[in-house]
């Protein structure tokens, strides 16, 4: 250490360039005393106050924003409350779970408007057997789609296919529910049901999976196949749910740095055991919280639904029956509810369509927390 | 002009985790002053408690006194006009990389409403001149990023970007440490020309550069601050076992 205060000397000019011409202010001169003269600069910085007022109106304004958030909600939930509270008195818990029985033909009975019978269970299990088959339908096919744009897409391909998905989810859902019923219940009827009603109902998988009562005439894809019904509904959901989660997802993959993708890629890994372990892995929280849009758009679709789900207050187990959903029976009847109770009974549906949203998104909250808390999870 | 710094009882802590224990020291006005250590003993949490950079992480917490001139930067002034006097340099250059390389360096000014066209492109040519990246950028200030800058110009337009709001004060963590020979040598000279005019820190895990640009150097090891003394005698003869066995290289 011989060269102590010196500059490093290989430092001098490495490229013979630039000489460093330093300004030396008149204030350089001038010994260090509260008096100093200071610079233009620093006097205009001083002069500055410390804005602590507008930073603090500034967080005002903000939580006012955030504020106003809470405030809808308690307002539509007081609304929804308030305005159902006929069929609450006269219902009480029992609408989300009862019903009657018919006397002739001896099936349970749950909506009769014309009879007064007000039980919402089949539109609780329509509106969530729908969302879950659009989920079913829709996540795999999204997530292949974003890996395909982010991973592998050729350069060409790439903005056509975005733009096409991101058209998919510009359409207006009646436009989708008259598309359903031209094209997809067709289609579903005559070329796809047929397919599944064939591998439910082979005499081996029936033996061997029997006990869960989803195969055969009364399983999942027993009954009358109409096209209509709880798996068309499902169909047209995953094809309304699919650009959000597919566009999300793509955004959130294309948010992982290349330099996890070279990581993996370094140790030897294949391009889909890089997309596992580097891609996937790093965006799967945003990939969850895309679901969970997804989902959210799916339990409260009308329009589409209703067209083509089949609109009977019924509980099957069969894919192939038609059903009812909670947004659809409100879309449904509404402008035909004439008496107060059947009013009040569907503004009730509406509070339970908002009850089990708030329900699912809990749960789905849940589930981004156990996956992503302490040690590093691993999605397979 | 720079300013003499004066730290008490320093203590900060990370969660429940104390990072700093005790610390007192005081840094004189327009000298260079190093601080070096093994990783994680705390010398990077240390300048950022001179600017209030440290509270900003919501786990963080401080307790003591630091006077900055005149100023006990805990009580008498709040963070945002402390940050106005005490300018940081990081250890990843972090360009905007939405603005070109002018709007970059008079970012400081023209976020606290400074408009004078004049005086900003007067500002902006000292300031580029004095980190010694002027003649490199001299004809696409207004037409590059800052971000298409290599990894030294980057860096060495950061310091523009501190010196233009002309600081009381530079901290400088670990500035040359993602950079190759050559931009690390033009930074050192960089420090060593500005020393006579700022109050310099700089946080840095080699220690033939604490030794070619301080003065006075700080040895921290795990959150405390073992020696800080002139330079030379902090590398030649060292007053405690632990500051020799590091700088012998035999830990750390």
């Amino acid at each position: 250490m011989s060269n102590l205060h010196v500059p490093n000397p290989a430092a001098g000019n490495p490229e013979g360039s630039v000489p460093v011409r330093i300004p030396v202010p008149a204030a350089a001169q001038v010994s260090l005393q509260a008096d100093q003269p200071i610079s233009a600069v620093r006097r205009y910085l001083l002069s500055r106050g410390s804005s602590s007022v507008a930073d603090r109106i500034f967080a005002g304004i903000m939580l006012l924003c955030a504020l106003v958030i809470f405030a809808l909600v308690a307002l539509i939930a007081t609304e929804l409350i308030t305005q159902s509270h006929l069929s609450w008195h006269a219902f009480g818990l029992s609408f989300f779970y009862r019903f009657n029985v018919d006397p002739i033909t001896h099936l349970p009975l749950f909506w009769d408007p014309v009879n007064g019978i007000f039980y919402a269970l089949p539109f609780i299990y329509g509106t969530l057997i729908t969302s879950l088959v659009a989920l079913c339908i829709a996540v795999p096919l999204a997530i292949g789609l974003a890996i395909f744009l982010t991973e592998m897409c050729p350069r060409w391909l790439r903005s056509p296919l975005s733009f096409f998905t991101e058209l998919l989810a510009a359409i207006p859902s009646v436009v989708y529910g008259l598309w359903a019923i031209f094209v997809l219940v067709p289609l579903l009827r005559d070329n796809i049901n047929p397919i599944f009603i064939r591998i439910f109902q082979l005499p081996l998988l029936e033996r061997l999976f029997g006990w869960t009562h989803l195969f055969g005439d009364n399983g999942l894809f027993g009954g009358v196949n109409l096209g209509l019904g709880l798996l068309g509904a499902g169909a047209i959901l995953a094809i309304m749910i699919l650009p959000i989660i597919a566009a999300l997802t793509r955004e959130v993959m294309s948010a992982v740095p290349n330099s996890q993708r070279e990581a993996a890629l370094a140790l030897g890994a294949t391009r889909w055991e890089m997309i596992r372990m580097a891609v996937l892995r790093n965006a799967r929280i945003g990939i969850v919280g895309s679901i969970i849009l997804g989902l959210g758009r799916a339990l409260g679709e009308t329009m589409a639904v209703a067209m083509v789900i089949g609109n009977s207050p019924e509980i099957h187990l069969s894919l192939l029956s038609m059903g009812h959903s909670m947004a659809s029976v409100i879309a449904n009847e509404f402008t035909e509810a004439t008496s107060d109770m059947h009013r009040s009974a569907l503004i009730e549906v509406g509070l339970a369509l908002f009850l089990v949203t708030i329900i699912v998104n809990a749960f789905a909250r849940l589930l981004v927390w156990a996956v992503t808390r302490g040690a590093p999870a691993r999605v397979q | 002009m720079g300013v003499a710094i004066e730290v008490k009882a320093l203590n900060a802590w990370y969660g429940a985790t104390h990072t700093l224990q005790d610390i007192e020291l005081n840094i004189p006005a327009n000298h260079a002053t190093a601080l070096i250590g093994p990783s994680g003993c705390g010398k990077s949490t240390f300048v950022r408690c001179l600017n209030r950079m440290h509270e900003t992480n919501p786990i963080a917490r401080v307790t003591g006194t630091v006077r900055i001139g005149d100023l006990d930067i805990y009580n008498d002034i709040s963070p945002v006009e402390i940050r106005r006097r005490v300018g940081m340099v990081f250890q990843r250059p972090n360009p905007f990389p939405t603005m070109s390389i002018y709007d970059n360096v008079c970012s400081g000014l023209k976020l606290n409403g400074y408009r004078n066209r004049r005086e900003l492109d007067e500002i902006v040519e000292r300031s580029l001149r004095s980190a010694a990246l002027w003649d490199e950028v001299k004809d696409d200030l207004k037409k590059k990023s800052g971000a298409s800058l290599s990894g030294g110009q980057q860096q060495r337009m950061c310091i523009a970007r501190a010196l233009a709001v002309d600081p009381e004060v530079l901290l400088m963590d670990e500035p040359a440490s993602a950079l190759d020979p050559v931009s690390t040598s033009k930074i050192e000279d960089l420090i060593f020309q500005l020393k006579s005019q700022y109050t310099i820190v700089i946080v840095t895990h080699n220690m033939q550069q604490a030794a070619r640009v301080a003065e006075k150097t700080g040895f921290f090891l795990n959150g405390r601050l073992v020696e800080f003394d002139s330079t030379h005698k902090i590398f030649t003869n060292p007053s405690d076992k632990r500051t020799e066995d590091y700088i012998t290289g035999r830990f750390g």
